[in-house]
């Protein structure tokens, strides 16, 4: 048969259609399945990276979400505690005192062993203790119990971070410590419960003290001044632009760089910001409201290309359709095209936030990088932002900060992912179909 | 090429003018769409536009009612007069223009509201009822008038997108009459419809006839003797015969008008 040497004869043979069609079926089967081997290969390797992601955050992040806690009964020693200066009472004196009385091998009277008793414990936990007897002085002589956090090096001992092989001298804890360590867990004194305080806590010096509040609170401050200037701006603009706007040379330079602006980097942003926010208008630094604006100038761009797409989705049909019963263009435009575009807005602004809830460089040149140890009140106020803490924590020395930054980064992940999510079920509930 | 405009003349003793378009021209672009077209529609009766695809009929139609302002690169020349009234006068506007000379599309759009908003919504922002009550009397006028109304009296509030082709077309014309309006332009109003379909939108149109003028654009030569009372003929853009209808398709004075009917252009 001619067929057979088709494969070495580049031109083909003379013949029906349905020849050369067969001749060249396999060469047109091999580049689809090609095409599909390489697409495969290629989801396959997102996924893999997507999984090492999690996974390395996930197994370096979960023991964040847990917290070795000790309960102690103490006594409140009217000694060391004196009603009449209570607040600077001798607290740290009080609980170092009842560590002892439970420890074998601690002697009281000796400087050294009580300081490092001392640190056993978080440094939060005398003033958790002050707070409650100023605001109960009958405690005063009486035992409390009390639970409070273990310092981080204690509390990475209890969660399998410090190795009891190393040698003691480049170990954290020493051998006595270790040991007083597990009298405390053998006498059950020693929890690990859920790390309530890595959302509920401020900033702190101290890992085990350390959460997400401030930052928590600083996000929302700035993603609603982002919200607030650029949805209502954005959407403006893109119905100006799509809907009433001459088309000239004009509006065509102003698209070109909407669509520019969009794709400029995230730190020249923050420099516009650092020169005109805070340089010219003198508004304060650190604060969630200059981030918010400076995110908004972010925003917009996506804000007005989303939303230009979804006004250019609804069918002209519809535009006719109300323009046919004398509708004006502002009634056909907020009557009918706004309406059903808004999934589409909103879907695009969704996004857009979600870019800018991660949006790390504009917000460290702006100073909301600082090491801040209270939620701010306001949106004026000092404030940092989830990707800034993370950024902060990723650069202290700390082992504990070290599980708290993926632990920080799980919760960005989440917030991202529901918001995400959020876009998509807008999207596929009020979709329509024309 | 003007050779019909004697006709025109001839018979509209019988019933009054209501639109006197006269050398209207349309530009998309440096394109030229229509060529020096002039034409008398009487009132209180169908009038046809045929003409093979691209002839310039969709085009002129909405010269009437200025759907053209909406296409940026569109530019219309010549005078339309409608009862005597300049439509393109520097004191009209559009939205004015419009509620008097309502609307039918080729495709049934109805807004992706209920029923009743879909009819209401034209009333409502003209300011047509002062109540609940005369907004309800004018859906169900409308929706009758419509030769709907027995087919969603039960579902006003359902979306109407959710009715059949055929029935979305007649609550287009519904909404389309709900203005009260003077003259009716439909574009080819029955080319996505089903034979059936179209022959309740043909027999609405036969109904409409009563009180207004309707002009339908149609690539059906037979729904062009069949439903209206003059026919014109548009090719290339001009404007080729105008007669009444029984005259244009039994006796064709252009040849390429005889061609067309006949099938061998278009």
């Amino acid at each position: 048969m001619a067929d057979a040497t088709a494969g070495t004869d580049p031109k083909p043979k003379t013949g029906s259609t349905a020849d050369l069609v067969r001749a060249s079926l396999a060469r047109r089967n091999r580049k689809q399945s090609t095409l599909q081997v390489l697409g495969i290969g290629a989801m396959s390797f997102a996924f893999l990276m997507l999984f090492i992601l999690v996974a390395s955050l996930v197994s370096s992040g979960y023991q964040a979400f847990t917290q070795t806690h000790i309960t102690l009964e103490v006594f409140i020693d009217p000694e060391e505690v004196p009603l009449e200066r209570l607040p600077r009472g001798g607290f740290d004196d009080v609980i170092e005192a009842s560590l002892s009385s439970v420890l074998e091998d601690a002697d009281p009277n000796d400087r050294a062993t009580m300081r490092a008793l001392g640190s056993l414990l978080s440094n939060g936990a005398q003033f958790k203790l002050r707070d409650r007897v100023v605001e109960d002085p009958d405690l005063i002589g009486q035992t409390v119990t009390m639970t409070v956090p273990v310092s981080d090096p204690y509390d990475q001992l209890h969660k399998g971070l410090i190795d009891r092989e190393t040698p003691e001298q480049f170990r954290r804890l020493k051998n006595f410590e270790i040991a007083w360590f597990d009298q405390l867990v053998a006498m059950e004194a020693i929890s690990k419960p859920l790390n309530t305080g890595l959302i509920s806590n401020p900033d702190s010096r101290f890992p085990e003290l350390a959460g997400l509040k401030g930052a928590l609170v600083g996000s929302f401050w700035a993603l609603s001044v982002c919200f607030a200037i650029s949805f209502p701006l954005g959407i403006g603009a893109a119905i100006y632009l799509e809907e009433f706007a001459p088309k000239n040379k004009f509006s065509d330079f102003v698209e070109v760089n909407i669509n520019n602006l969009a794709a400029v980097p995230s730190v020249v942003f923050g420099l516009l910001a650092l020169a005109v926010f805070i340089g010219w208008f003198g508004l304060p630094r650190s604060a969630p409201f200059v981030g918010g604006m400076t995110l908004a100038l972010m925003t917009m761009p996506t804000i007005i290309i989303a939303t230009r797409a979804a006004l250019k989705a609804v069918p002209p049909s519809i535009r006719e359709a109300a323009l046919g019963v004398g509708a004006s263009r502002h009634q056909v435009v907020f009557g009918h095209v706004l309406p059903l575009a808004m999934p589409g807005i909103l879907t695009g602004t969704i996004i857009g936030l979600a870019q800018a809830l991660g949006e790390t460089a504009p917000l460290l040149l702006i100073g909301m990088n600082a090491f801040i140890t209270s939620a701010p009140s306001g949106p004026l106020e000092s404030a940092t932002a989830l990707p800034t803490q993370i950024f902060i924590w990723a650069d202290s020395p700390e082992r504990g900060f070290a599980s708290r930054t993926s632990a920080a980064i799980l919760v960005l992940l989440g917030f991202l992912i529901t918001m995400n999510a959020v876009s998509i079920y807008l999207r596929n509930r009020f979709e329509r179909s024309w | 090429m003007m050779n019909d405009m004697g006709n025109v003349g001839r018979d509209s003793a019988a019933s009054e003018i209501k639109i006197q378009a006269r050398g209207v021209q349309v530009f998309y672009g440096e394109t030229q769409a229509i060529k020096d077209v002039s034409v008398d529609i009487l009132d209180k009766s169908v009038t046809a536009f045929i003409g093979p695809s691209g002839c310039g009929k969709s085009t002129f139609l909405r010269c009437l009612n200025r759907m053209n302002d909406t296409i940026d690169i569109a530019r219309v020349e010549g005078d339309i007069h409608i009862d005597g009234d300049d439509i393109h006068a520097p004191g009209i506007d559009p939205v004015q223009l419009r509620a008097k000379v309502g609307m039918v599309f080729q495709k049934p759009n109805p807004f992706p509201k209920s029923i009743y908003d879909n009819i209401a919504y034209g009333p409502r922002i003209h300011g047509l009822a002062r109540n609940k009550a005369e907004l309800d009397e004018i859906v169900e006028r409308s929706l009758r008038r419509g030769a709907i109304w027995d087919e969603v009296k039960h579902r006003l509030h359902e979306p109407g997108t959710g009715l059949s082709g055929g029935q979305q077309q007649r609550l287009c014309i519904a909404r389309a009459v709900a203005t009260e309006p003077e003259v009716l332009l439909m574009d080819e109003p029955c080319s996505a419809l089903d034979p059936i379909a179209t022959a309740q939108v043909e027999d609405l149109i036969d109904e409409l006839r009563q009180s207004y003028s309707v002009v339908i654009v149609t690539h059906s030569m037979q729904q062009a003797a069949r439903v209206s009372q003059r026919t014109a003929f548009f090719h290339l853009g001009s404007l080729v015969e105008y007669r009444e209808t029984g005259q244009i398709f039994t006796n064709p004075e252009d040849p390429r008008t005889e061609s067309y009917i006949t099938g061998r252009i278009g």
